[in-house]
């Protein structure tokens, strides 16, 4: 369903993404993983419109998206999380989530755009209750409100940027299975970017790796965590001679 | 109760020259109700943070555009005031879009506008075979002295309705906003305009909305304070004194509350009567120094103005 070819970011003289291209199949869960500073969060700024791209194409169902605002994106079917919670302090936790079904959708009807709200919140696991406001929430509620706000816009394709830094073990797991559920329920297809491998690779159908702005290896998680190169960006190149002198002595 | 309180209220505030009409407090009331009117246009957009001191300049246009159209070309207010509101509406838009594209945002788009108001006095006064200058402008006043066509009345009663029914408007058109989806759009955007944007807000768009909205309220204010005292300056009427003022009672009042804006114009204008009436002459210009030092000790100290202040006391309502 989404077509990315070529796709270009240079700021200045830094090349932050370098002629990436890949592709997302409907229904899919595609894992996108890279060390700090790799383009990881770049690409999703392309692909949610913050970005518009120095060269390359992103279609979405046969529409050419590069370029266009971020409001018009969300309105051709995707939504993203941020990597750092971004909620309104000044509205409450239902009027966070009916703002993006009210905006998100294009201005439908109060009453749509309030059902998608309600829809969002009770499959993150929020509190319907109007008054509730943000400030009451946790890490884990804040991760969730995040999500209901980009799901109230009844996204094709969700953007998931690191959702599940700052949780522990428990909580990433739930999160992993509410991306698991989002896409089984709602049929939503998904990126997910994010730094621990192990959380991720449980629930991806494909992996995208990324180092220095390149695509350095796609495919099936059990084919990615024995790519030398895959190794290497992770573990440093270190790592690899290891490998090799332990390979070397039998 | 409260919810036929509202009405009990109009009831009163519509029978009261039946029973009282004395001119002197009559006048005050009117002049009150009018610059309600335009505190409230100002605290529209103000209150989401979008802080201008360029509405001096929309009164201004509101003002002069009016009186202009009538006496030189004979044009009726009820066609002149729609004109001028729009003429505000569009020297908004011509602000606010550059200033929401390149993110000139919090102090510095209170700069840029501030700039605006400067320049319409500047026109104003620059302009003085057109408009009089500085020495002011009078809008010919019809024979007789009542003319609904030129909008000239010569009785306080009617003017008083008017200008009730002015104030009632401006009330209605901040309810209906801020109950609208356009609140939460505003909001958001004055929280953290790429989370709204990402949120399917199309930024500029609504900036640009509730900035023509309260300009345009704005010059409706400035019309009707000509029309009603026949007399226009640019000092009273543009200008950043004329801005800072409505930013002050405003805020005195408290932004966030729909009765603020008016509880402000009912304080600074007391005190103006109260200072001028008391000290006369010796007293010109104290009104301004009192506002500025009481704007520094409300922006410390009472942030939701006077009646945010008191509703968060007593209603255990937080607002903002």
């Amino acid at each position: 369903m989404l077509e990315v070819n070529g796709l270009v970011k240079r700021f200045g003289g830094f090349t932050a993404v370098d002629n990436v291209s890949f592709k997302v199949e409907q229904g899919e869960i595609l894992g996108l993983i890279g060390p700090n500073g790799s383009g990881k969060s770049t690409i999703f700024n392309m692909l949610s419109g913050f970005f518009p791209p120095t060269a390359g194409s992103i279609r979405l169902q046969g529409q050419e998206l590069a370029g266009v605002p971020p409001h018009a994106i969300i309105h051709q079917g995707i939504g993203r999380t941020f990597q750092i919670p971004r909620p309104f302090h000044r509205l409450s936790i239902f009027e966070n989530v009916a703002l993006a079904g009210f905006y998100g959708q294009n201005r439908p009807t109060r009453a749509k755009a309030f059902a998608s709200a309600e829809r969002a919140l009770t499959l993150v696991g929020l509190p319907l209750d109007r008054a509730a406001m943000v400030d009451g929430l946790g890490a884990a509620g804040l991760k969730k409100l995040e999500l209901a706000k980009a799901l109230a816009t009844e996204p094709k394709l969700l953007l998931a940027d690191e959702s599940l830094g700052g949780l522990d073990e428990h909580e990433m797991d739930q999160a992993a299975d509410m991306l698991n559920k989002i896409r089984n329920e709602l049929g939503v297809t998904i990126i997910w970017v994010e730094h621990i491998m192990g959380v991720l690779m449980r629930i991806v159908d494909r992996v995208m790796v990324l180092d220095h702005g390149e695509k350095i290896a796609e495919g099936l998680p059990s084919a990615i965590t024995g790519d030398p190169r895959v190794v290497e960006v992770y573990l440093g190149s270190d790592a690899t001679a290891v490998q090799a002198m332990a390979a070397a002595r039998g | 109760m409260s919810r036929f309180f509202p009405w009990l209220i109009g009831a009163v505030l519509i029978g009261l020259p039946f029973v009282y009409n004395s001119p002197y407090p009559l006048h005050i009331i009117i002049v009150v109700l009018i610059w309600s009117f335009v505190y409230t246009s100002w605290a529209v957009m103000g209150r989401f943070g979008l802080v201008s001191l360029g509405h001096g300049g929309f009164l201004g246009v509101g003002a002069y555009v009016t009186a202009l159209l009538w006496n030189n070309f004979g044009l009726s207010p009820w066609i002149g005031i729609p004109v001028a509101m729009v003429a505000a509406a569009a020297l908004a838009v011509l602000i606010a879009y550059p200033c929401s594209r390149f993110r000139i945002t919090g102090h510095y788009f209170a700069l840029v506008t501030m700039a605006l108001s400067a320049i319409v006095l500047q026109v104003i006064t620059a302009t003085r075979d057109v408009t009089g200058g500085s020495l002011g402008y009078t809008p010919q006043r019809i024979a007789g002295g009542d003319s609904l066509f030129a909008f000239q009345f010569t009785a306080k009663e009617t003017w008083y309705w008017i200008a009730l029914l002015v104030w009632g408007l401006g009330l209605l058109v901040r309810w209906q906003v801020e109950r609208s989806m356009m609140r939460y759009a505003l909001e958001a955007i004055s929280e953290d305009e790429d989370a709204a944007s990402a949120a399917g807000v199309h930024v500029t768009v609504e900036k640009l909305k509730i900035t023509a909205l309260s300009a345009a309220m704005t010059a409706l204010g400035g019309a009707m304070y000509c029309q009603y005292q026949m007399f226009i300056s640019p000092d009273t009427v543009s200008g950043i004194s004329a801005s800072l003022q409505m930013v002050f009672a405003s805020v005195v009042g408290g932004i966030y509350v729909l009765i603020g804006p008016t509880v402000g114009a009912i304080i600074t204008i007391m005190l103006a009567e109260v200072l001028r009436i008391g000290f006369g002459t010796a007293a010109v210009g104290w009104d301004n120094f009192v506002y500025g030092i009481l704007l520094v000790l409300f922006i410390i100290y009472l942030p939701q103005g006077i009646v945010g202040s008191l509703q968060a006391k007593f209603m255990g309502k937080k607002i903002g």
